[in-house]
Formats: structure tokens, C-alpha cells, sequence
């Protein structure tokens, strides 16, 4: 039958184009077209790669940051509480400084006080002595210019001697 | 849509099985009819036109306009014994002329090649023939278009490295990614296929390009080239031949000595050695026949289809008339078909050949 029967020209021809294609094609074709994708699948993946290791890179970077900002944030606060603590110290001992200072003027004051008071009670006591002695002085003077009076003033002191 | 996809898979399926007995019975009644109208004007021999559209010819048929046939002449390039090399255009040879003593055989053992003859018009002998036929011309075509497309998607690739894939490299990128990882790379394995996948691709686009040329029913398409038994042995032959030769130790060994076999079937009537040796040659051939059968028959049963109308034509006017839009659409189906087809023989003559590259450099375990 005509139609399962092999052509020995065409076989000829085709066996010829064929081949001549298969070599241009692999050649000119097929070797770069398969250079080409492989080379840009490596890129691809390469690329793929590094993006994902930037990213980790990044999250890293942020976490850092994030812990900077965290340790700042509680250096900040030991600051402040440091500063409050400090603060109120100070008042504190000024407070009891000023207390101290306080009690001691006032102990001084006192104390000075005390004495000019004793002092002037000393004072007036020596001159109400003086005084007394003069006052004494005149009523002795007065009195014992008569004889009568001293008489009297005499037997007086000794009954209370007696009584005593 | 993956639904509705399936379903017109199905469809088309049970619309072959339907199809096959309609067809049978209708050529049976043909043949009564051609038979009964032998003396009137015009017969319609269906198998006559199927054959002939489907067959190798010296020039290229385009169309008929009132009886005149308007065809492109080709070179007939011939070599006999008595008059050396000749070569004219096949228009030389038209409504069965002889130039220079040859002519087209009408109804011998050639019928249809070119034999040369005497003066009397007695067969003298059949010369050697190179013709560029309807079959070389179509296969040079599509050689040169692929060369073209390719070696042109080629340039793309260096010109735009590293850039994503544009216009008709990203649509052949699909397939030329397909063959190497699911073809290639699947069957042969990562470390040795890309020795094979140059060739692997090249028969790919080679016999898609070719059956979807077939389908064109117009000048750069027509021919029928995957249907053509010598061509499918072409392929088939560059497969066994690479085959052959990467064929390792271990491939040899199985096949003059395989592992595993009693030593009776090999010693002294070597069964299972001469086994062996015909499936060498019978994958090829397997090949050939697969690819070229498919196809032909394909267009044989769109033909087929296509026929109807003048079988009813020539019954009756009106009845030609009344089956020509069912017999229209029905050719559209087989094309719908044939297009599928043309995907599926491809990437199976591609995956066997692969298969078969993968045995021959199979190690052993």
C-alpha cells in the first residue's frame, strides 16, 4: 500500500533538513536559550535568598534597636527615680540640717537668756542688797537715836530668841 | 472552568466512539452507490480522495477554479540510468504530458511517482528521485520557520538579560520549560538530561509545528508531514541512533545478559537475548507507527466527514445541501480534536524518546 510505504527521495530530503536543523537549532537555539533560563532561575534564586536574608538582617536590626531603646527608656527612668531620690535626700537633710540649725539657736538664745536673766537677777540682787543695807542704814540711824526704842528693840530680839 | 473543561473532554471522547460506526457505515454505503453509478458523469471515490489529499505529490495543489486546477510547480530533480540528471518543473508533467521521457504513472505499480518511458509510452524504469515534492517543500518550510522563530527567541534571551520574558519568548518559554522539566528532566534524571534535551525539544517543536501545519488547510500548511510514514521513520531513526550509541555497559548487559533470568533461556537457545534485541528495534518502530497512524488518521476521519456532503451531493442535490452545515460542524470537532491530538503525539514521540534515552543510560543498582 502506497501510503505505508517509505519514499526513498523524501527519506533523502528529510533526513538531510533534519538534521541540518537539529544542528542549527542546538547550536544556535537551544544552547543559549537553556543558558539563558538556567542562568536566570540561578539569579532568581540568588536574589531570592538575599532578600530573604536582608530581611532577617532588618528584623534583627529592628529587634536591636527596640532593645536600645527599651534599655534607654529604663536607663531614663533608674534616672529620674535616681534624681527624685537624690532630691528628696536633699531636702530631707536640709530640712534636718535646718531643724538642727534651728534647735541650737534657740539653745543658744536660751542659754544666753538664762544667763543675762541670772545676771540681772544677780544685779538686782546686789543692788536691792545695797540697797537694803542702806535702807537698813537709815532705819538703824532713825531708830536708835532714842534710847527708848533700842530698849524696846532689844528685849524684843531676845523674847523671840526665847521663843525660838 | 476546570468543569466545564472536563466536560467538553468527555464530550468529544463519546463523540469519537459515536462517530466511528456512522462513518464505517457510511463508506459502505458509498462504495454501493460508486459501484452503481460506474457509467454516469461524475463518481465521488471517497477512498480515492482521502488518499490523494492525504499523499505526496509532485506539485502543489492550492485550488480548483472551473475545472482548473491552480497549483504551485516545484523542481523534479531525477536520476535514471539512461539520461543521467534531469531536473524541470513538475508543471511539465501536468495532465499527464511526458517531457523529456518521463511522466507520472496513472494506474501502474509507481502510480502516482515518476517513471520514465519509452517512445512508445512503455514503462522502462523508475528512476532515482530527489524530487522536492509537496512533502520536502513543507518539511524545508517549517524547518526554516523554525530556525527562524528560534534562533530568533534566542537573540531575545541574550538581549534581555536579566529581564522577565516578553511577547513570543514568554509563550514558548511555557513550552520549552515543560520539555525540560517534565519531559527531560522527569525521565532521564537531573545529572544527564541536559545532554538530551536539546535534541529532545527539537523533535518537540518539530512534530507540533508540523501537525499543526497539517491542520492549515491552505499554501504553507496542507501537507500531510507527520502523516507521512517516512518521515515519522526519520524521527524514529535519530532517536534509535542516539539511543544506540549512549546506550551504557549496563544497557548492553541487559540485553545480552540479563540479571535475574534463568540460565536455560539464555544458554543454549538464546530466547531472551533475541527477545531482547527485537524490542531494540521495535521502540522505533513503535514510534514511527504511533505518530504517523495518529495523524493520519485524523485527517482521514475529517475528510472523512468533510466527503458526506458530496456523497449526498451526489444522491441527490438537496440532500447535500441538507447534510453539508452537520458534516460542517462535525470536521469542525475532528479539528478541534486534531489540535489536541497535535499537543498529545508530540509530547508523547518526546517523552518515549526520552524514556527510551533513559534506559540506555540507566546504572545499574
Amino acid at each position: 500500500m502506497e501510503l505505508i510505504k517509505p519514499d526513498l527521495g523524501l527519506l533523502i530530503w528529510m533526513i538531510v533538513s533534519f538534521s541540518v536543523v537539529v544542528f542549527i537549532l542546538i547550536k544556535y537555539a537551544w544552547k543559549p536559550i537553556l543558558k539563558a533560563l538556567k542562568d536566570r532561575e540561578h539569579t532568581i534564586e540568588r536574589r531570592l535568598l538575599a532578600a530573604k536574608k536582608a530581611k532577617e538582617e532588618l528584623a534583627r536590626i529592628e529587634f536591636g534597636n527596640e532593645k536600645i531603646t527599651a534599655l534607654a527608656k529604663i536607663e531614663r527612668d533608674n534616672l529620674i527615680k535616681e534624681a527624685k531620690e537624690i532630691k528628696t535626700k536633699i531636702i530631707e537633710e536640709a530640712r534636718n540640717e535646718a531643724k538642727v540649725e534651728a534647735r541650737k539657736i534657740i539653745e543658744e538664745t536660751r542659754k544666753s537668756v538664762q544667763k543675762e536673766k541670772e545676771e540681772a537677777i544677780n544685779e538686782i540682787k546686789n543692788q536691792i542688797s545695797e540697797l537694803s543695807v542702806i535702807i537698813a542704814q537709815k532705819i538703824l540711824k532713825q531708830e536708835l537715836g532714842n534710847k527708848e526704842t533700842q530698849k524696846k528693840l532689844i528685849s524684843k530680839l531676845i523674847e523671840e530668841i526665847d521663843l525660838n | 472552568m476546570n468543569k466545564s473543561y472536563l466536560y467538553s473532554i468527555c464530550f468529544l471522547f463519546l463523540f469519537i466512539f459515536i462517530s466511528f460506526p456512522i462513518f464505517g457505515n457510511e463508506k459502505v454505503e458509498e462504495k454501493n452507490i460508486a459501484e452503481q453509478n460506474e457509467h454516469p458523469k461524475e463518481t465521488f471515490n471517497v477512498g480515492a480522495f482521502i488518499f490523494d489529499h492525504i499523499a505526496d505529490h509532485y506539485s502543489w495543489h492550492l485550488f480548483t477554479y472551473k475545472h482548473k486546477h491552480v497549483a504551485i510547480p516545484l523542481p523534479v530533480i531525477l536520476y535514471s540510468k539512461n539520461k543521467g540528471w534531469n531536473i524541470f518543473l513538475s508543471s511539465k508533467l501536468n495532465h499527464e504530458h511526458i517531457y523529456n521521457g518521463f511522466t507520472i504513472d496513472i494506474d501502474g505499480k509507481y502510480k502516482g511517482k515518476i517513471i520514465e518511458v519509452n517512445s512508445e509510452g512503455a514503462f522502462i524504469e523508475r528512476p532515482f528521485d530527489i524530487s522536492l515534492t509537496k512533502n520536502v517543500a513543507s518539511i524545508l518550510i517549517s524547518c526554516i520557520i523554525l530556525v527562524l522563530v528560534f534562533v530568533s527567541v534566542a537573540n531575545t534571551y541574550k538581549r534581555r538579560v536579566d529581564m522577565p520574558p516578553k511577547g513570543l519568548q514568554s509563550l514558548l518559554e511555557i513550552i520549552i520549560i515543560f520539555v525540560r522539566d517534565d519531559i527531560s528532566k522527569s525521565s532521564i534524571g537531573e545529572k544527564n538530561s541536559h545532554k538530551y534535551t536539546p535534541y529532545l525539544l527539537t523533535i518537540f517543536f518539530f512534530i507540533l509545528l508540523n501537525n499543526l501545519m497539517g491542520l492549515i488547510p491552505i499554501f504553507p500548511g496542507g501537507a500531510n508531514i507527520t502523516g507521512n510514514i517516512t518521515v515519522t521513520l526519520t524521527l524514529a531513526l535519530f532517536t534509535f541512533i542516539i539511543t544506540t550509541f549512549s546506550g551504557n555497559k549496563n544497557y548492553w548487559k541487559h540485553i545480552f545478559n540479563a540479571p535475574g533470568i534463568p540460565w536455560w533461556l539464555k544458554a543454549p537457545l538464546p530466547l531472551i537475548p533475541l527477545i531482547e534485541l527485537v524490542s531494540i528495534f521495535i521502540k522505533p518502530f513503535v514510534l514511527m507507527v504511533r505518530l504517523f497512524a495518529n495523524i493520519s488518521a485524523g485527517h482521514i476521519i475529517g475528510l472523512g466527514f468533510f466527503s458526506l456532503i458530496f456523497i449526498f451531493g451526489n444522491m441527490n442535490t438537496f440532500a447535500g445541501y441538507a447534510v453539508s452545515p452537520l458534516s460542517v460542524m462535525f470536521t469542525i470537532f475532528m479539528s478541534v480534536l486534531e489540535l489536541l491530538v497535535a499537543f498529545i503525539q508530540a509530547y508523547v514521540f518526546t517523552f518515549l524518546s526520552a524514556l527510551y534515552f533513559s534506559m540506555a543510560i540507566e546504572e545499574h543498582h
